[in-house]
This record gives C-alpha cells, structure tokens and sequence, in this order.
C-alpha cells in the first residue's frame, strides 16, 4: 500500500509541472524567433520560470521519498 | 554483489564537538565554508591593482563581476546594489560550492559501519540536509522584512496589516501566507534537488555501475549550478520588491 502511495504521489505529481514546463520553453522559443535579439533576457527569465515550475514536481518527490524512506 | 543501496534522508552525527553532535553534511559544509575563506584571504593577499589581472584575481573578478551585474540588472540602482550584493554572492557561492562538493567522489561513499550494521558516511553534500536549506531560507525570509523596514521604516508592515479597506484586509492575510510559504519552498526547492540528485546517482551507480552514472553526473552539476542561481536571483527580486514599496511594484519588474 505504502509503495503503491509513493509511486502515485510521484506520478500525478509531476503531470502538472511536465505541461507547464513544456508550455514555458515552448512560448519562450517562440519568443527567442519573433525577437532574437533578446534572446539572453528572455533565456534568463525562462531558466527562472523553469526553476519554479520544477520546484512543484521536486515537493511531490521530497513527499515520495519521506515516504519511502520513512 | 557489492554493498547494499543505503540512503537515509538525515544526516548522520559521525562528531562530537562539547556535546553537540556534529552530522556528515554540517562537517561538509564547515569545509566548504574553510575553502571560500582561504579562497577569499588568497584573493586578498596577492591582490594588485592593475587594469590586467591574472591568475586567481582573474577568476575572481569574473565571478564577482558577474555577480555585481546580476544584481545591478534587478536593482538598477548603484545603492541598493552596494547594500544587496553581499548576501547574494554568498548565497550564491556558498549553495554552489556546497553543491558541488556533493559530486566529489568519496563524498557519500567514504565512511564507516555503525553498531547496527548501517552504512555511515563520513562526509555528504551540504544541501542535501533539510536543517541546512531551511536556515538560508530562514536568513533569506528574514533579510527581506529587514530591508524592507530599512528602506520604508515601519510602514513596510502595512502590507500585511492594513485596516484602511476589507479587502486590503484580506490581501494583508494573504500576504503574510505567501511570505511564510516562501520560506518552505526555499527550503524544499534546494533541498528536493540535490536530495533527489544524491538518490539517483546512488541508485544509478547501484544498478549500472560506472557507465550509467556518467549523463547524471553531467546533469547534477547543471542542476546544482541553476539551484545556486535560482536561489540568489529569487532573493534579489524579493530584496527589490520589499525595498520599492506596495504600489509602486508594478513598474518595478524589468
């Protein structure tokens, strides 16, 4: 039951942080086309974006490895 | 096969200094902290003021350039720049040097068998330690109210108390939510990434043993260098918020 637990929080964790990123770098390149000459502004905010985004995902792990590991 | 996979999410004591226990990571980033000091007193001692610096003065002008420049392109504002910089190179230097100590081979590895036959090890990445990663959040949170109430004295508080209108009310609580989950997710953000990247490489080396690893470790260094950024740059931005003032904030994002 328990290992049941820490596969589903890990897996629904991580669907809304993959679209999300997915849509960041998406609109992001798109970006980069329609004005390439502020490529490194937009790059640094996109790493930005992409830290917070994956940030949601990594909580979903921490709670699947308290679990596994506890 | 070889030796069982073992992780552990606390740290281990493996010292004792005066009757408090000394974990792996503390010991860790105790010597991370020695090597930025000795680095720094180096940098000191040999410097020469020339318009062409070489050698470890070079290095560290390009590190400490870089930094200025990421803080001066938040603030825009040579004073509040002088005043911030400080805490964000060394938030920055000291998450990235802890982070990267963390990949060292030995670190993790090398260690000694307790009474219950677990696996200690002697050294382990800094960061990788909750009770780290929520103390800078902690000093990063608090350094916050404090410039802010440097900068606006005590009306900064108005943001989160504010009787003037039921809904500046409400957005008062709501503000005072926000800060405190700021702090969690400082904490678990850093501590979430290189925790994980400590179990996967430990779990890849376990499963395929010294070619798997390879990609992760490249991985693990990107991972550990963005963490460092993050977390300065995230500082910056909320130092520069809380300086500017309520009203104002709208204009203040470049």
């Amino acid at each position: 039951m328990k290992e049941l637990a820490v596969g589903l929080a890990m897996g629904l964790g991580a669907i809304g942080p993959g679209i999300g990123i997915g849509f960041l770098f998406g609109k992001a390149i798109e970006a980069m086309g329609r004005n390439p000459q502020a490529s490194g502004q937009i790059q640094t905010n996109m790493i930005l974006g992409a830290a917070f985004t994956e940030a949601i995902a990594i909580y979903a792990l921490v709670i699947a490895l308290i679990l596994k590991f506890t | 096969m070889a030796a069982p996979l073992h992780i552990s999410i606390s740290a281990e004591p493996v010292l004792s200094f005066a009757g408090f226990p000394i974990t792996n990571s503390m010991l860790t980033s105790l010597i991370v902290s020695g090597l930025l000091i000795v680095f720094a007193l180096w940098v000191r001692v040999t410097l020469k003021k020339t318009d062409r610096p070489t050698g470890v003065q070079n290095v560290a002008e390009m590190i400490i350039e870089a930094l200025y420049n990421l803080v001066q392109s938040v603030t825009n504002n040579i004073e509040k720049t002088n005043l911030f910089f400080p805490f964000i190179a060394t938030f920055f230097l000291f998450i990235l040097v802890n982070n990267w100590v963390g990949l060292i081979p030995g670190v993790g590895t090398i260690g000694h068998y307790d009474a219950a036959g677990v696996f200690i090890p002697l050294l382990r990445a800094g960061t990788a330690d909750i009770n780290m990663t929520l103390a800078l959040a902690l000093i990063s949170v608090t350094f916050i109210q404090i410039f802010g109430v440097k900068y606006l004295s005590i009306g900064y508080f108005s943001k989160f108390i504010n009787f003037s209108n039921p809904l500046n009310f409400v957005v008062g609580i709501l503000e005072i939510v926000s800060e405190l989950s700021r702090i969690i997710s400082f904490a678990f953000r850093l501590f979430g990434n290189i925790f994980a990247g400590e179990v996967l490489l430990a779990v890849m080396m376990y499963l395929t043993k010294i070619v798997g690893p390879m990609p992760f470790y490249g991985m693990e260094i990107f991972v550990g260098f963005i963490q460092a950024l993050v977390f300065a740059m995230l500082s910056v931005v909320l130092f520069n918020i809380a300086t500017i003032g309520h009203g104002a904030e709208h204009d203040a994002h470049h």
